[in-house]
């Protein structure tokens, strides 16, 4: 699997604030790329634009070679994000909230396959209750099984080990490498050490965040 | 944690015959429609909200004015519409509040699939439970002004046509204001004024139709002006998720 995404001179500014100017990224298939810096220097603004969904941004990004603005559908097609909110219904099971992002992505409706995804996140046993009922590491599993569910190559995750227990975070890491391993390729943002690995790549940011050292 | 090489794979393949959009579409539309409906019918008080405010306005009325069927039957044609439109007004700050609050709005701007027509699923969905109910007792509520016996089928009619352009224009005004904290005040600001054709001549139905004669070509403009939204609110109204999401 070739897969590549790339973003040339890359700049955002913020209350007139630069977070970020002249960042080139080059993330390939079997890479983490994990972006770092304090509270404010822009990790989540990065990712959002990386994923898509802020336009507000100076400089170009291309996937697989192409300007991102005609690669769109395409890109979209490959993307899996998480971010800080879940994106996960209180009033709805485990269950019903996976299946609507199974058909989200356009695959059948396959109670199975949702199962598997709930197992493997370890929420075997809470399928039925209404996800407002679970706790904030249990929703952020709901939210997680959705790597299984709904296999896309490039994962963009926003704090993805936010509420999760120790077992959980040693897991989801492994699972990233695995992903890594097989020519996925994931961006995350963390605040968690993560294990260095030869496919683990860092990017930091910082400059512009104002908070250094101190609290 | 295993297999997921092998799932990898199937991702892939999945790209490649990815030409069969149009299932997929279905699929995804299928699976708003019905969560959307789902997660109504949990919150029921949600949608009763708006059903019980149009109730207890028009039941306040013949208390307040007078009792007269003359004058309320004169009255009741603009009186029901009027309550009708605050009454589906109520219930739209609600329409992209929840998902915007727990980051589904966002997932849902990520997805391949197009993002008007999942717009129009959910604006679909508010109008099966509040505009569509709202035309449904409108003429019950019609017997407490003592509108005239012919009218009723002419004001549920109008009601239905006209409440589903209600919630197309009222969607566009909600995707607008759902980054904001308190964006209701903004919300009925900006869509009263495109509410009041659909008002003039939904209420002018049901007044032709006191009269008699001519209801049908106010029926046939509130038809026009729900094609019209609904060929033009679905895209308004993803571009202006868009924004909201952008800010």
């Amino acid at each position: 699997m070739t897969l590549s995404l790339q973003a040339r001179k890359l700049a955002c500014e913020r209350d007139d604030r630069w977070l970020f100017e002249d960042l080139d990224l080059d993330i390939q298939a079997g890479e983490i790329v994990r972006i770092e810096g304090p509270n404010g220097s822009g990790k989540t603004t990065l990712l959002k634009i990386l994923s898509g969904q802020l336009a507000d941004y100076q400089g170009e990004l291309y996937w697989n070679g192409a300007p991102m603005r005609e690669a769109r559908q395409a890109f979209l097609e490959s993307l899996l994000y998480l971010g800080h909110a879940p994106g996960v219904k209180g009033a709805l099971t485990p269950l019903e909230n996976l299946t609507w992002y199974q058909a989200l992505a356009g695959q059948r409706d396959n109670e199975a396959a949702r199962l598997a995804a709930l197992e493997s996140v370890g929420l075997v046993g809470f399928e039925d209750v209404p996800a407002g009922q679970l706790s904030a590491g249990q929703q952020r599993r709901v939210a997680l099984a959705r790597l299984e569910l709904t296999p896309r190559p490039l994962w963009v995750l926003d704090e993805p080990f936010t509420a999760i227990d120790r077992d959980g975070v040693a897991a989801l890491e492994e699972r990233l490498i695995v992903h890594a391993r097989a020519g996925g390729c994931v961006l995350v943002t963390t605040h968690h050490e993560l294990r260095n690995t030869d496919e683990l790549r860092r990017v930091h940011l910082g400059r512009g965040g104002q908070s250094h050292g101190g609290f | 944690m295993a297999g997921s090489e092998t799932r990898l794979v199937a991702g892939e393949g999945r790209g490649v015959s990815r030409r069969e959009p149009r299932s997929g579409l279905a699929v995804a539309l299928w699976a708003t429609l019905k969560r959307d409906l789902l997660l109504l019918m949990r919150r029921r008080s949600e949608v009763l909200n708006p059903l019980v405010f149009f109730a207890l306005v028009i039941t306040l009325f013949p208390i307040g004015i007078s009792p007269d069927p003359q004058l309320l039957a004169t009255i009741a044609p603009g009186l029901l519409w009027v309550a009708a439109l605050l009454a589906a007004l109520l219930s739209l700050d609600s329409l992209f509040r929840g998902d915007y609050d727990d980051g589904s709005l966002e997932q849902l701007l990520l997805t391949p699939q197009p993002l008007p027509m999942l717009a129009l699923a959910k604006v679909t969905v508010h109008w099966l439970l509040t505009g569509l109910p709202l035309a449904l007792m409108a003429p019950v509520l019609g017997i407490m002004l003592s509108l005239p016996a012919g009218s009723y089928l002419v004001l549920a009619f109008s009601l239905v046509l006209g409440t589903a352009s209600l919630s197309l224009i009222g969607a566009i005004g909600a995707a607008l204001t759902v980054g904001l904290s308190r964006g209701g005040v903004l919300l009925s600001l900006l869509v009263l004024p495109l509410y009041i054709p659909v008002l003039i001549f939904g209420a002018g139905a049901v007044q032709a139709g006191i009269v008699g004669d001519g209801a049908a070509a106010h029926l046939a403009i509130l038809g026009a002006l729900l094609a019209l939204a609904l060929m033009l609110a679905p895209w308004a109204i993803a571009a202006s998720l868009r924004i909201s999401i952008n800010g």
